[in-house]
């Protein structure tokens, strides 16, 4: 069987010393959509920069596909891998939307029409074609989050990595952004330590924490396993209990 | 308000849709045919002055708003009314005061140049949005680095003053308030904090730019530049400026 993502013993450690990822092993298949959840500072979004290359691996191995991921070529690699960043800020610098969206393909030297083609079919899925010459800093926090999903949609990635997807998003925004995310048919990995907001996206999970996968099966299951999640860092939130039945008619 | 500046007022007008590399390039050949037009011709100014009311009420922009954004050269007014009291040579008595001829006529040239000049800036910017105007800057082949960092600074200043707020506002809620020299080293020390937060800014937005597919060049937006008609109707004006000026040479 092919993987999209195949991770194998991945570590990595900052300039300053500090080990970020420590062994990391994780295959995805196509299509799938896992979330990579884990406590602040676990390394979530380290694991997510060398998905696409921007960090390479010091220790392992990362694949996207049948390609590993390395110097040579870092150019497909970052066509076929998306990332959002947590801070939509980040992401959006252009002067319109419209503009940002078309940032990526225009790197990937697409002639005119196949832009302005995918620019629009982009802006469709995250629902965002009324304001595509608005200026992104002028765009509700939610709205922002979209368009930067947006961003890396045009590039038509087959893996698409998300780091905190709902971080700072209202009710209504968190739902609206479901939505996109649930019609989209990449491989998705949705980095996050918002629990029910994995298991209503993702059929699947992964725990990582101190730099290594702890867990790894059908995210109702590990959700139930409340010992699990306490011995790292995780939480439901108050009022919120997913019943074993629940997990065993999920996996 | 959508990627407005201050100035931009959205519109459908002809001077709206001229595409922005156009409108610079006009704007600029028609002050300087201003500037060559002789001062001594008062009515070659009159013309001016007319073929822009025209474009203002054609922009649909109302008088008094055009009136009110031309208040940024009173100063220079003021400079120019010293000039017939200060200039030397021959003089005229004018409600009994000696005034220089060479004085009265720098005056009148320099305030009838700069308010023709600051009109047509003024309407350019009243009907061009400013992503735009950069847009244009880089079809005029403008070095694309320069326009980079100006579109950053637009796109950022919001991010920044952003920052800076929620600094402030952290400060002050913690009972600081900044009245005295003495508390200086703490506004300084915030200076060095925004400095960091605005350095780890732009390497964020710059690791997501490699992300999608960055290589150091900015792509150009789209390939077609302004089509031969546009030009004609933009270039126009400063043609007829020109020919205005060219007659009162004459
Ligand atoms: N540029 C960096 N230099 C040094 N240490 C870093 C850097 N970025 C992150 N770290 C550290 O690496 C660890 C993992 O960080 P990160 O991947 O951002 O975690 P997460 O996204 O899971 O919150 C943290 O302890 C963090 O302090
Ligand atoms: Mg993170």
């Amino acid at each position: 069987m092919n993987h999209a993502v195949t991770i194998e013993g991945l570590g990595f450690r900052y300039p300053d010393g500090h080990r970020a990822l420590d062994g990391v092993d994780l295959r995805v298949h196509p299509g799938e959509r896992v979330a990579v959840l884990g406590p602040n500072g676990a390394g979530k979004t380290t694991l997510a920069l060398h998905l696409n290359g921007v960090l390479q691996a010091s220790e392992g191995s990362v694949q996207i596909g049948q390609t590993p991921v390395g110097r040579a070529n870092l150019k497909e690699i970052r066509r076929r891998v998306g990332i959002v960043f947590q801070d939509p800020d980040d992401q959006l610098f252009m002067p319109t939307v419209r503009d940002d969206v078309a940032f990526g393909p225009r790197n990937l030297g697409l002639d005119r029409d196949e832009v302005a083609a995918r620019v629009a079919a982009a802006l469709d899925k995250v629902r965002l074609s009324d304001v595509a010459d608005r200026a992104p800093h002028h765009l509700s926090f939610g709205q922002r989050r979209r368009a930067a999903v947006a961003t890396v949609l045009a590039m038509d990635p087959e893996v698409l990595v998300l780091d905190e997807p709902s971080s700072n998003l209202d009710p209504a925004a968190r739902r609206e952004l479901a939505e996109v995310l649930l019609e989209l048919d990449v491989t998705v990995l949705m980095i996050t330590h918002d629990l029910p907001y994995a298991l209503q996206l993702c059929p699947r999970s992964v725990i990582l924490a101190d730099g290594r996968i702890q867990a790894d099966g059908p995210t109702a299951e590990l959700l139930a396993d409340e010992p699990l999640l306490a011995r790292h860092r995780l939480e439901l939130p108050y009022g919120f209990a997913v019943s074993q039945t629940r997990a065993s008619s999920g996996s | 308000m959508s990627g407005h500046h201050g100035l931009y007022r959205p519109g459908s007008s002809v001077l709206h849709r001229l595409p922005a590399q156009v409108k610079l390039v006009a704007a600029l050949l028609a002050v300087l045919a201003v500037v060559a037009a002789p001062r001594h011709q008062i009515w070659v100014f009159g013309c001016f002055a007319a073929v822009v009311g025209v474009l203002v009420a054609t922009a649909g922009i109302p008088p008094r708003l055009m009136a009110r954004r031309l208040l940024i050269e009173v100063p220079f007014l003021g400079f120019a009314l010293l000039l017939p009291f200060v200039a030397q040579g021959e003089r005229t008595e004018v409600l009994g005061l000696p005034l220089s001829i060479e004085g009265l006529w720098s005056a009148w040239e320099l305030i009838a140049t700069a308010t023709v000049g600051l009109s047509l800036s003024v309407l350019l910017a009243s009907t061009t949005s400013l992503p735009e105007i950069l847009n244009g800057l880089q079809r005029l082949r403008l070095p694309a680095l320069l326009v980079q960092i100006m579109s950053f600074m637009v796109r950022y200043t919001d991010v920044v003053a952003g920052e800076l707020r929620r600094m402030r506002i952290a400060r002050e809620s913690r009972g600081f308030e900044a009245r005295d020299i003495r508390q200086w080293p703490i506004v300084a020390r915030g200076a060095g904090t925004l400095f960091v937060r605005c350095f780890e800014r732009g390497e964020r937005v710059h690791l997501a730019m490699l992300a999608r597919g960055y290589e150091g060049r900015m792509p150009m937006g789209d390939a077609s530049g302004a089509p031969w008609s546009a030009w004609a109707t933009g270039l126009s004006l400063p043609v007829l400026f020109g020919l205005l000026a060219l007659t009162a040479r004459a």
